[in-house]
């Protein structure tokens, strides 16, 4: 098992490069003149050749490509076009404010989902099972941003008016006012949670009708032992995939609730840098999306493995 | 498209001769109740986009009124943020999200089926070429490879139209492929080898027609997601332009003022949500049909 899991990391680390390739292809070596695109049409001769030398323009692109490669090892990333600071400094405090959204959405949705795709299946064919699975139907369907906004309109600014509809302070301190947060956590929250809910639901149930689950019963043992100590850890393992794959997709997904409550992280960044054609930045957020999307999605792919017994036993 | 899914069943249902096997699909699909919701929903937001240009009572760029009102004399809705009629944009935003989102979608499955098939069937080098590629494709969430690209070409429909197509037909490949994986087992696909019919007849003619079922869910899925992601874009501001009309702009430049004017971010939610969810819906209602489980288990 471990020469595959060595075999999917160095697959993991080619698909990086690849994606650092196309990151840096699709920003730099466009038809035409990037620094002539920054500029704008107006802009005089110097400086665009001041940029075209700041940017690597005047090199072949393979050293430029090689360049900046290389600055990524040592987290030179470059200045950022629009405040001129390093973009390591600027992203700094909005990765991690990022992180902390995408931890907490990440934090309270396992647990919760898999209660309550646990339980659905439990009162499988009931009511509580219908509503849950309708109720999952829908949040699988809509965009994250129309969660966001129905939530805005439901509990800040229509209905009730409890939570703040934009967060308001710096990056360094999101966790100063709590209440701010709720609002996006809870719509990532909402947004992530539906496949795993379903895929748990789908899994108790295959293992509820498992004999050493019919043996558990028939050996007389409580029902509450049945469920928690017999079935429940069984059937996680394979939703443990799908979980991850989830919190893959909430590296993409948290630029448009970032960009709709104004959090001060990675994805509101990427939107402000495409706005100002912040080059650099935008470089720098993508190849990181990239990053915790192509990691959670390969430790993903070792979870399945690791949960598949025929490939654990078999190739050793 | 999704006209085509929601007429599809009732002609389904009406012919009374022996169903082919798509038709049987549609009809299989049609008994789930969830079905029928869904394709009430996607009709009326289809017909809303589709007969609204010519239903709206005033032009989607022409100013009637003070900005951000609910009041405005001779409006249902009320103005938006720079004074238009909030109905009339409403009305007239739906057929470009709808178009471009079938049209992705379709580029999706079309490139994504052929990908597909080609990598199944033909094995080999092909085969780890055509899916190695695709994995490169996948790396990247759906949004952020539009994002990337179109923040330096800048929001084009056609670019759009591609950009979401492509990250489509990579995801589609997959599931093509492993339907082709089970459909060059058969006899049949064998028995035409043996009699020397060409590769490219074989994948059109004998197994294409044998994966339409796995082809037509992941359809519905591909056109809930363009809705979505293309609605998500322009909510971006990395959609559609001003002045157009479009659902996506509309809840980016009047979300400021939802407070004093709701309506203008409300209408469009409502429609894209309903959209979506129908959208879905048919697509569970396929997908349940498809792998003939009738009740309960999902997967």
């Amino acid at each position: 098992m471990s020469r595959l899991i060595l075999y999917r990391l160095g697959y993991g680390l080619l698909t990086l490069f690849v994606v650092s390739l196309v990151v840096f292809l699709a920003t730099q070596a466009l038809p035409g003149d990037a620094a002539r695109a920054i500029l704008g049409r107006d802009a005089t001769a110097e400086r665009v050749a001041l940029l075209r030398d700041q940017l690597n323009l005047n090199d072949p692109l393979a050293v430029q490509y090689g360049k900046w490669l290389a600055g990524l090892f040592t987290l030179d990333l470059g200045d950022s076009f629009a405040n001129a600071r390093p973009v390591s400094e600027y992203l700094g405090p909005r990765v991690t404010a990022s992180f902390v959204l995408m931890g907490l959405a990440a934090l309270i949705a396992t647990p919760v989902s898999l209660l309550i795709g646990a339980y659905s299946a439990l009162r499988r064919d009931r009511a509580a099972d219908h509503a849950t699975s309708a109720v999952s139907l829908v949040l699988a369907a809509l965009p994250e941003f129309a969660v966001g906004i129905l939530l805005i309109l439901l509990l800040s600014t229509g209905w009730l008016h409890l939570l703040p509809p934009v967060f308001a302070g710096s990056a360094s301190a999101v966790l100063a006012d709590p209440a701010q947060l709720i609002l996006p956590v809870l719509t990532l929250v909402l947004a992530v949670s539906p496949p795993i809910i379903r895929m748990m639901r789908a899994s108790m149930i295959e293992v509820l009708e498992s004999e050493y689950v019919q043996q558990a019963r028939l050996k007389g043992l409580p029902e509450r032992v049945v469920v928690w100590r017999h079935a429940a850890p069984n059937a996680i393992g394979p939703v443990a995939q799908v979980i991850a794959v989830q919190l893959g997709w909430l590296a993409g997904g948290v630029v448009a609730i970032e960009f709709l409550f104004a959090f001060p992280g990675i994805g509101l960044a990427l939107m402000d840098a495409i706005t100002t054609r912040d080059i650099p930045v935008i470089q720098a957020v993508t190849l990181l999306i990239a990053l915790v999307y192509i990691v959670v999605n390969l430790l993903a792919d070792v979870v399945g493995l690791a949960a598949n017994p025929k490939v654990r036993v078999s190739a050793r | 498209m999704s006209l085509a899914t929601a007429t599809a069943p009732e002609s389904a249902a009406a012919a009374a001769a022996p169903a082919g096997r798509r038709q049987g699909l549609f009809r299989a699909a049609w008994r789930h109740g969830r079905t029928k919701v869904g394709v009430v929903l996607v009709g009326l937001v289809v017909l809303t986009a589709a007969l609204g240009p010519f239903l709206s009572p005033y032009s989607p760029t022409e100013l009637v009124g003070i900005p951000n009102r609910t009041d405005v004399e001779g409006t249902l809705f009320g103005t938006d943020g720079i004074g238009r009629d909030v109905l009339s944009r409403f009305l007239h935003g739906g057929y470009t999200l709808i178009t471009i989102a079938v049209s992705a979608a379709l580029v999706g499955v079309v490139v994504g089926a052929a990908i597909g098939v080609v990598a199944g069937y033909r094995r080999g080098w092909p085969d780890e070429a055509i899916m190695r590629t695709n994995d490169m494709v996948l790396a990247f969430p759906q949004l952020v490879l539009a994002l990337l690209v179109m923040s330096i070409i800048g929001p084009q429909v056609w670019l759009i139209i591609l950009l979401i197509g492509v990250s489509h037909a990579a995801r589609v490949a997959r599931v093509a492929r492993e339907a082709t994986l089970k459909v060059v087992e058969q006899d049949f696909v064998k028995s035409a080898e043996a009699i020397g019919v060409p590769g490219w007849r074989i994948m059109a003619g004998e197994i294409l027609p044998n994966i339409t079922s796995p082809l037509l869910v992941e359809l519905g899925l591909r056109i809930t997601y363009s809705v979505g992601l293309i609605a998500t874009l322009s909510f971006l501001g990395m959609g559609l332009q001003p002045p157009t009309a479009d659902w996506g702009l509309m809840i980016n430049e009047n979300r400021i003022a939802i407070t004093v004017q709701p309506w203008s971010v409300v209408l469009p939610v409502a429609a894209v949500a309903l959209l979506t969810i129908g959208a879905n819906l048919i697509t569970d209602g396929l997908s349940r049909a498809s792998i003939g489980i009738d009740r309960g288990v999902e997967k």
